[in-house]
């Protein structure tokens, strides 16, 4: 949205020179997008917070958490930041065949958490320990849930980015469009970040 | 989008591998207090994983998304700051006035409260009749 | 509507149809079928008008995909128009009632209509009429206050008003199939949860206000993209008019506030839908959590509505006072302080609750903080009149109503936020008085207001001036008798929301009230002719770029303003830059370039009407409708990103031309 203008208003306005060239609104606009989605979640962990203690005669985080498993979910979205990394420095270099492979890697990554907690939610429910047991339950579902259905989907946006770059390359809407994309990926990651802290590990203390 | 703007916003693989390093110490340290089951006050390992947590999501914000004073003439780390404002409100918030009425409605020990009475309640014998419970009658 | 002896979870349950019957359809209640029968011959006629002109084709390209702000806040102007004669309507209706029935007398609502009433009244004066109108003032307004061509996502900005519309139309529909919630508006848990309110009217209210809620985050986010991104070289934070500043604050509140909404409206659908049990009285849920988190939005909510408005009569005040406004940068940090602190007071909506003394006490004396950064606006609008040339036309005639009638409304909410005043007054209709005296005093008249005074930037000629005193005389008039007597009456111990009362002693300060409102009605009816008497009369009414000799860069446009807004872009030195170039005797230059414009698109309208099925399903539990609603939103949305043609340039020619019609006309 940028208009190239030469103009001498009234006389008294500084000529001319003017690239009056706007920066793309794009990257701010999703940052703010992205605290605003912070926020979601920051309801969501005040939710755990308040009624993560109402176990209802059902079962508690020491009986349903299990540390390892979360320690390998961590990892596979900690490298899939990093893979995500990557993917951006190879883009910001040009690299287009790089760049795609990169983000493929990182979408393996991702798709293994979105399994891991696929499987760990049926587990779950499949023992009677469901999202309708217990406000505990409700709560840890809701906010867990809700990170997932995040990650998932950034993979379908990631798919669908890798199809426009084999179409168009690294031109300056899809250099853009990686950028948001590594925003919200990494997003994710430091959400998660609260997720293994605040709703398991201090609970299996 | 100025070559700037972009050196900003992709970092370099220096500050991409500094940041995987950081924050993998800073995961593995808290998984490994609590998986080893160390002995020591609950509290204060408590304390130890969210403030590790808090210093792995600064370690994300600065060499993952590369938020500083600098980019867009400061608007994103000013957005940040006023989200966590907002995100601290809402969380330390809600555990206050929560807790505060918890306590002060139902004098009752700590696991009736949160629940463990109220299972198999149905609606028609619900909390209404405690004091301070006519919730149905709030605000505008 | 509906008959109580629906059960959801007796009744059938089809797997085509969900769970909408022939029940549901309200063909024995006469006064919807008459209301139902008015809105189809009226569309009809509508429609056949259309056709008859041809005008479906300008329509569809000129203003429904159109991206230009201006249309885009005209559009919420005419929704937000549209929705407000519906909730007025609840508004007689209650009215009306409760004039009648007193001392034993029903009056002619049944209590499950009246509940439905006074619920759609709420959601839909807040959600789709307040929202509505600010959100287009701020679309129409901020963008030419700040120098810029449009705003910065010109297609997430028409996306956000169908989405808008999307939540409007679910409202309306459920008045012709099934219910609406019946549960005030703010649907606490219990009575909104699906033990006892199994039917569908609340949860027509949850995907409307999810619905609309989408749009309303994204517009936030635009907005405040915009103001970051498109301002006028030159033009510093400092150097922004008034009602910019208030629109940042206004937007950062609801991109902070909103997602607490949308997450608590969410957990309240999952209690609904697949039995979790966050709010629930059994097995652990709370529902004191619901509002607790609903207030945490609700109360930046009010501001939300109120900042913007405050913009507004701030530009009224120093344009028609003829001097710059008085303490310029104190009013930017007293909106900023209550940006804040308006985060700070949510509890003061339920001191009742249960909270000990030290909460209740620390939420009381936050409230009445955040009196004094609005105490600080009302003397600078005070301030600014001041040994000014005040000209007393329609705006500025609003201007001093508000500040009068907002400063009583904001003094009975200081009465309120005293916990032991509170304990009396508390749901009683003392608190009816008080909200609407701050949103009928604050937003209303400053939509008015701000009709009146940017309504011949937008079209190009004035609104007629004895309609738009004879409409505010009226409004000002019927307001305090409508809500006077609520204060009273509140007073007295009549609680909110009841559809009929004992004591006949009442009976005549809600015929006082009912009066009111017919004082009311005649100003909206009188604001609405003078519309039409203006269009009509448009040749005489014809004004310039700048009728009221104003200050900020809105009026150095053409008015109506060309799509691209300035010829030239315009480089800011400081405050009031408008002024300074008309001191300077500005002109635009006659050398165009080539001006950088977006497309106009679709995809905004067909992902609004996917996402309305999606919600209509979804309340009715057709399934594989919502299913395939949800697909065409992600393939509509998909689909849309692999469009790389979004922009244009206007020749110069052209640009020329135009303006040269500008400067004829």
């Amino acid at each position: 949205m940028s208009v190239t203008q030469t103009t001498s208003l009234g006389g008294a306005h500084s000529p001319a020179h003017e690239e009056h060239h706007h920066e793309s609104p794009t990257p701010i606009g999703f940052w703010i997008y992205l605290m605003s989605d912070c926020i979601i979640f920051g309801t969501l962990f005040a939710t755990y917070a308040v009624l993560g203690y109402s176990y209802a005669g059902g079962p508690s985080p020491k009986d349903l958490f299990e540390p390892g498993f979360v320690l390998i979910e961590t990892a596979l979205l900690l490298i899939s930041s990093v893979t995500f990394g990557v993917a951006m420095l190879r883009a910001s270099a040009g690299q287009l065949g790089s760049t795609v492979n990169w983000l493929i890697v990182t979408g393996l990554f991702g798709a293994g958490f979105i399994a891991m907690e696929i499987y760990e939610f049926n587990h779950l429910i499949h023992i009677g320990a469901g999202p309708d047991r217990s406000a505990f339950l409700s709560a840890f579902f809701a906010l867990v849930g809700t990170h997932g259905l995040h990650v998932t989907f950034g993979l379908v946006w990631l798919i669908t980015l890798t199809v426009q770059l084999k179409i168009h390359g690294l031109n300056e809407a899809n250099m853009r469009r990686m950028g948001t994309l590594s925003m919200f990926w990494h997003f994710l990651d430091l959400i998660w970040i609260g997720v293994f802290s605040f709703v398991y590990l201090v609970r299996i203390i | 989008m100025s070559d700037h703007s972009n050196a900003h916003s992709h970092g370099t693989m220096n500050q991409l591998m500094t940041g995987f390093a950081m924050a993998v110490v800073l995961t593995l340290v808290p998984f490994a207090l609590v998986m080893s089951g160390v002995e020591m006050d609950r509290t204060l390992l408590i304390g130890i994983i969210m403030g590790l947590g808090g210093v792995q999501v600064i370690v994300h914000l600065v060499y993952f998304l590369h938020v500083n004073s600098k980019v867009e003439q400061g608007w994103t780390l000013t957005a940040t700051i006023f989200a966590v404002v907002i995100l601290g409100i809402v969380l330390a918030g809600s555990l206050w006035v929560m807790h505060n009425m918890n306590a002060n409605m139902l004098p009752m020990d700590h696991d009736a409260l949160m629940g463990g009475q109220g299972i198999g309640l149905s609606p028609e014998v619900d909390h209404s009749n405690m004091p301070g419970m006519d919730h149905s009658t709030t605000g505008n | 509507m509906a008959n109580d002896a629906i059960n959801p979870y007796l009744g059938p349950v089809s797997p085509i149809f969900g769970r909408l019957t022939w029940d549901w359809i309200p063909y024995h209640e006469p006064i919807l079928i008459g209301t139902f029968a008015g809105v189809a011959l009226g569309g009809l006629v509508v429609l056949a008008l259309m056709t008859k002109f041809r005008l479906w084709g300008p329509l569809w390209r000129d203003w429904v995909t159109t991206v230009d702000h201006k249309k885009i806040g005209i559009m919420y102007m005419v929704l937000g128009f549209i929705m407000f004669v519906r909730g007025f309507a609840d508004a007689i209706m209650m009215r009306a009632q409760q004039a009648l029935a007193a001392g034993g007398a029903e009056g002619y609502l049944p209590p499950h209509h009246f509940d439905q009433v006074f619920t759609a009244h709420g959601v839909i004066m807040i959600f789709f009429v307040a929202m509505a109108f600010i959100t287009g003032i701020m679309n129409f307004v901020m963008p030419t206050q700040i120098g810029a061509r449009d705003v910065a996502f010109p297609f997430l900005n028409n996306f956000s008003f169908w989405m808008t519309v999307a939540g409007a139309l679910l409202v309306n529909i459920s008045l012709f199939i099934g219910e609406f919630a019946r549960v005030g508006w703010l649907a606490f848990p219990p009575l909104s949860g699906k033990d006892f309110s199994p039917g569908p009217g609340v949860d027509y209210y949850i995907w409307a206000l999810q619905i609309a809620g989408v749009g309303t985050t994204l517009s936030g986010i635009n907005m405040i993209t915009t103001i970051f991104k498109m301002r006028a070289p030159g033009m510093k934070l400092f150097d922004m008019p008034v009602f910019t500043w208030t629109t940042l604050c206004a937007n950062f509140l609801i991109v902070a506030a909103f997602p607490v909404l949308t997450a608590t409206l969410a957990l309240l659908t999952l209690d609904r839908y697949v039995g979790t049990h966050f709010f629930t009285n059994d097995l652990g849920g709370n529902p004191m959590m619901y509002i607790n988190l609903i207030w945490i939005w609700g109360h930046p909510e009010v501001y939300i509505l109120i900042l913007p408005i405050f913009g507004v009569f701030a530009e009224i005040a120093q344009t028609f006072s003829g001097k710059p406004l008085f303490g310029y940068k104190t009013m930017v940090w007293a909106t900023i302080s209550i940006m804040i602190l308006s985060f700070l007071v949510w509890l003061h909506h339920f001191f009742t609750m249960g909270s000990g003394a030290n909460v209740n006490t620390f939420f009381g004396i936050a409230t009445m903080i955040i009196a004094v950064p609005t105490g600080v606006k009302v003397f600078n609008w005070l301030f600014t009149m001041y040994k000014g040339h005040v000209r007393f036309e329609v705006p500025m005639m609003w201007t001093i109503a508000f500040i009068i009638t907002f400063t009583i409304g904001g003094m009975s909410g200081v009465m309120l936020a005293i916990p032991p005043v509170d304990f009396q007054l508390h749901n009683t209709l003392f608190l009816v008085a008080h909200f609407h005296n701050v949103a009928i005093g604050g937003v209303v008249f400053g939509v008015y207001a701000a009709v009146a005074f940017w309504w011949p930037k937008a079209f190009g000629f004035k609104l007629d001036d004895r309609w738009g005193h004879r409409s505010f005389w009226l409004w000002v008039i019927g307001f305090y008798l409508a809500f006077m007597p609520l204060y009273a009456l509140g007073l007295m111990g009549a609680t909110r929301r009841v559809n009929a009362y004992l004591d006949i002693g009442w009976q005549i300060y809600f015929v006082v009230a009912a009066v009111g409102v017919v004082f009311i009605l005649a100003g909206i009816l009188c604001g609405f002719y003078g519309m039409f008497y203006s269009v009509m009369h448009r040749k005489e009414l014809a004004c310039g770029p700048d009728p009221w000799n104003a200050r900020t860069l809105d009026w150095a446009t053409s008015s109506p303003p060309a799509p691209y807004n300035f010829p030239q872009t315009i480089h800011v030195r400081g405050l009031d830059e408008f002024w300074r170039m008309k001191k300077e005797g500005f002109k635009w230059s006659t050398h165009y370039q080539p001006i950088h414009m977006p497309h106009y698109t679709a995809a905004g309208v067909l992902l609004a009407a996917a996402s309305l099925v999606f919600g209509f399903a979804m309340v009715w539990w057709m399934w594989w409708l919502a299913a395939l609603s949800f697909v065409a939103i992600l393939v509509i949305a998909i689909g849309h990103t692999f469009n790389y043609n979004r922009d244009y340039y206007i020749p110069a020619e052209e640009v020329a031309e135009i303006e040269a019609k500008g400067a004829a006309a």
